[in-house]
């Protein structure tokens, strides 16, 4: 066991650290640009020099690096305040499910805009009435041709108003149980009949959408999988979102909590040297520094050629809670002065105030905490389902509200 | 890097738990309990013979000069054991101690009798009231002659030598002793513990004979650094009885029967077991650096040791209660295994220092890098 570098990787390290150094933009160069603008120039920009998506094949626009590899790119680009998350989407979920289930043609024609960042991808499998059970979705899809005709509507679609295509599950046999029911579609995210409408998040933005589908057609060669599979290609895609979401380490951390401590006064003294203080700190780095040491073994796996299991779901489901906790305890140290969200008065409000605001998004999307605490119990520990009233029986018979 | 045991280790492990289950089943645990034994002396005499009190002891006294790698290895094994032997009192801190800080006359007299199983050792540094800091203390010593009472000591009814931790007027406020403890003036009285497959005593010393260990008014920082390597060890201790835990309340689980399904199928049960999951797998990551930092002589390794030991702690003592609340009624009998984990996750989470103390020495020291 070592959580040094061997010297392959340190000078792995070097190589990215001085790429890093010399290709960051800098304020100048992204002056008025957008975030999505400066998103894109950065990644390709990344791309160019063979630096995106690097654990891809490189015929694909990577270079094959190592999952080991790929944390140390990250531990280096995280030191930068560039723009995440337009693209984990596409390179992180969809990106994997192409490579194991698309055609070559396809997959020649898409993965190197998906690794450049010309094109962005979104996941459209949430829907109103389905929730956390994915599996009763009813968009629905019928053959005409050559072609299929999809209607319905998907929900909670992050980045669906920029993105360019999309991977849509489907129901295209309602009278089959619904798991068996479903199929897989990738879709150009400009074809008649896709209506996008912004919902707006309590956190006051709109990162995601309604999407309607009136009569959209797509052509069965974009079909991934076969008919009726669709609920196995839609578990490539959520096992890689949570290796992909997993230990996201945005937002309020510990290390700005414990400088927060250090400039807060309780009783005459700074609040680091108070000891309910210490203890809350305390744990909530035992929590952030366990879940970078889980991922750093849960490496090891998948330097093995394993895909990522469900032991990944404790990432997210330590992370957001967490997340949410430290940033009202943040909030806490500041007293009233905690509440202030104007950035004229408050440097860190963003990152504090923001964290809470948007915590409870993360510990809803990619599979809520109650969700997650289930796959451990029923796929880590092997505990049994709870009895479901919708086994066996035809989609069209399934009690609904 | 590399985040796993190696192939050696994990044999070493397989190897451990085979020979545990074979000579440490829960009946003897449960025969030392109920007799209210210090120990089982044949169980550790076998665990000498396996070279596991040797383990990190350098090979010219005896040793097998291994890591501590390989010692977290072992000592996962005997936590889930609930092993009842003085092994973490003599390898974790009184032979950590000695080599760190020992002459070579002090090596010689006493690792090879640790690495061999004939000598026992015990770490002397609590005393009433809960005093752990230099400004508490009130034991002494003077020209070599140690005065005063602490209490409780593990395993010291059954040690050979005890290091014991004396309040100084020098330097940094302590010293380290070393004490023969088959001296006619030293009181040794038996201390029963929420852990009786435990031996634990108050030793009063009357005058009794000791040898400074390291320097006079350097206890402290040498006591820091033990507690490091100790909070680091016991920590995988700890791993062992949260897993085993885990893996009762599970089996149980599994097999109770109500309201026609398995109550493994509830989820109450499920979410309950799942966030012991968690906490296990959080607690055994952090130990994962806490063995790393240890053996690389990290930088950093008060904040990780600090890290594992908290982790370990709220893990196993989350661990060994929901186990017993999980059997329901049968948990709570004496009959039960669970009451072993509950006693023994308790007594080792108050061992070398309460959750409180490593929270504060974990903050002070990431605040010290920040």
């Amino acid at each position: 066991m070592d959580f040094n570098d061997t010297p392959e990787q340190a000078a792995f390290r070097k190589a990215a650290a001085d790429w890093l150094a010399a290709n960051v933009p800098s304020k100048d160069e992204i002056k008025g640009m957008s975030r999505l603008e400066v998103a894109k120039l950065w990644q390709k920009r990344k791309y160019d020099a063979g630096w995106a998506c690097i654990g891809w094949d490189p015929a694909y626009g990577g270079r094959g690096a190592s999952a080991i590899e790929q944390v140390i790119w990250k531990q280096e680009e995280a030191k930068y305040d560039v723009p995440a998350g337009f693209f984990v989407i596409g390179q992180g979920m969809m990106a994997p499910t192409l490579m194991a289930y698309a055609q070559p043609q396809h997959l020649e024609r898409y993965l190197p805009k998906l690794a450049s960042g010309e094109e962005i991808w979104c996941q459209l499998f949430s829907e109103p009435a389905g929730g956390s059970d994915l599996a009763a979705l009813r968009t629905k899809a019928e053959k005409d041709g050559d072609e299929w005709v999809i209607n319905g509507q998907k929900i909670w679609t992050s980045g669906a108003h920029y993105s360019d295509f999309g991977c849509v599950v489907v129901r295209t046999d309602p009278n089959v149980p619904k798991h068996k029911g479903l199929s897989y579609f990738f879709i150009d995210m400009k074809s008649p009949g896709i209506e996008i409408k912004p919902i707006k998040q309590l956190t006051g933005e709109s990162d995601f959408n309604e999407v309607y589908f009136t009569d959209v057609r797509v052509p069965d060669s974009q079909r991934l999988g076969e008919v009726g599979q669709g609920w196995q290609v839609s578990l490539t895609t959520l096992m890689n979102e949570r290796a992909a979401i997993g230990a996201g380490s945005s937002g309020v951390n510990v290390g700005l909590a414990v400088q927060l401590a250090k400039e807060v006064m309780i009783d005459g003294k700074p609040a680091i040297e108070d000891s309910a203080v210490k203890a809350r700190l305390a744990n909530f780095y035992v929590e952030e520094a366990g879940l970078k040491y889980t991922s750093y073994r849960t490496l090891s796996a998948l330097s093995r050629g394993d895909i990522p299991g469900p032991e990944n779901s404790i990432g997210k489901l330590v992370g957001a809670p967490k997340m949410q906790q430290l940033a009202s305890f943040c909030m806490d140290l500041l007293e009233t002065s905690g509440a202030i969200w104007d950035t004229k008065r408050s440097k860190l409000a963003d990152n504090i105030i923001g964290s809470y605001m948007g915590a409870p998004g993360l510990r809803i999307a990619g599979g809520t905490d109650e969700i997650m605490t289930n796959i451990i119990a029923e796929r880590v520990l092997g505990l049994p389902q709870e009895p479901r009233m919708d086994k066996g029986i035809p989609f069209t018979e399934v009690p609904t509200s | 890097m590399n985040f796993e045991f190696s192939e050696e280790q994990q044999m070493l492990r397989d190897q451990a738990r085979n020979y545990l289950s074979q000579h440490c089943p829960t009946t003897l645990v449960r025969r030392v309990l109920n007799n209210r034994e210090t120990h089982d002396a044949d169980l550790y005499k076998g665990i000498a013979e396996m070279g596991w009190t040797a383990t990190t002891i350098p090979e010219e006294y005896g040793g097998l000069g291994m890591s501590s790698l390989e010692l977290v290895v072992i000592a996962e094994e005997l936590g889930r054991a609930c092993a009842p032997v003085p092994f973490s009192s003599t390898v974790y801190l009184a032979a950590e101690a000695i080599m760190a800080l020992g002459t070579e006359a002090q090596k010689e007299a006493w690792l090879p009798k640790f690495a061999d199983g004939s000598a026992i050792g015990c770490f002397a540094m609590g005393e009433a009231g809960g005093a752990v800091t230099p400004d508490q203390m009130s034991t002494t010593m003077a020209d070599g002659v140690l005065n005063g009472t602490k209490v409780p000591v593990a395993d010291g009814g059954i040690a050979d030598v005890a290091i014991v931790v004396c309040a100084s007027d020098k330097g940094d406020g302590a010293t380290l002793a070393l004490v023969d403890l088959s001296q006619d003036c030293i009181d040794k009285d038996n201390v029963q513990m929420i852990d009786f497959s435990r031996g634990h005593a108050e030793l009063k010393f009357n005058g009794a004979c000791a040898e400074v260990l390291g320097e006079e008014g350097a206890g402290w920082a040498a006591v820091e650094s033990l507690m490091n390597t100790a909070a680091v060890l016991f920590a995988w201790e700890q791993i062992g009885i949260a897993d085993r835990a885990l893996e009762q309340a599970r089996e149980y689980a599994l097999g109770r029967f109500a309201f026609g399904r398995s109550i493994a199928s509830y989820q109450a049960i499920k979410h309950k077991l799942a966030k012991m999951y968690v906490k296990n797998t959080l607690a055994r990551s952090n130990a994962y650096y806490g063995a790393w930092a240890l053996n690389a002589g990290a930088s950093d390794l008060s904040v990780a040791a600090a890290t594992t030991r908290v982790a370990a702690i709220q893990a196993s003592l989350f661990a060994a209660e929901e186990n017993i609340q999980t059997h329901g009624g049968m948990g709570f009998t004496w009959e039960f295994d669970c009451q072993f984990y509950y006693r023994r996750a308790k007594l080792l989470s108050l061992a070398v220092g309460s959750e409180k103390q490593w929270q504060s020495r974990l903050v002070d020291g990431l605040a010290a890098t920040a």
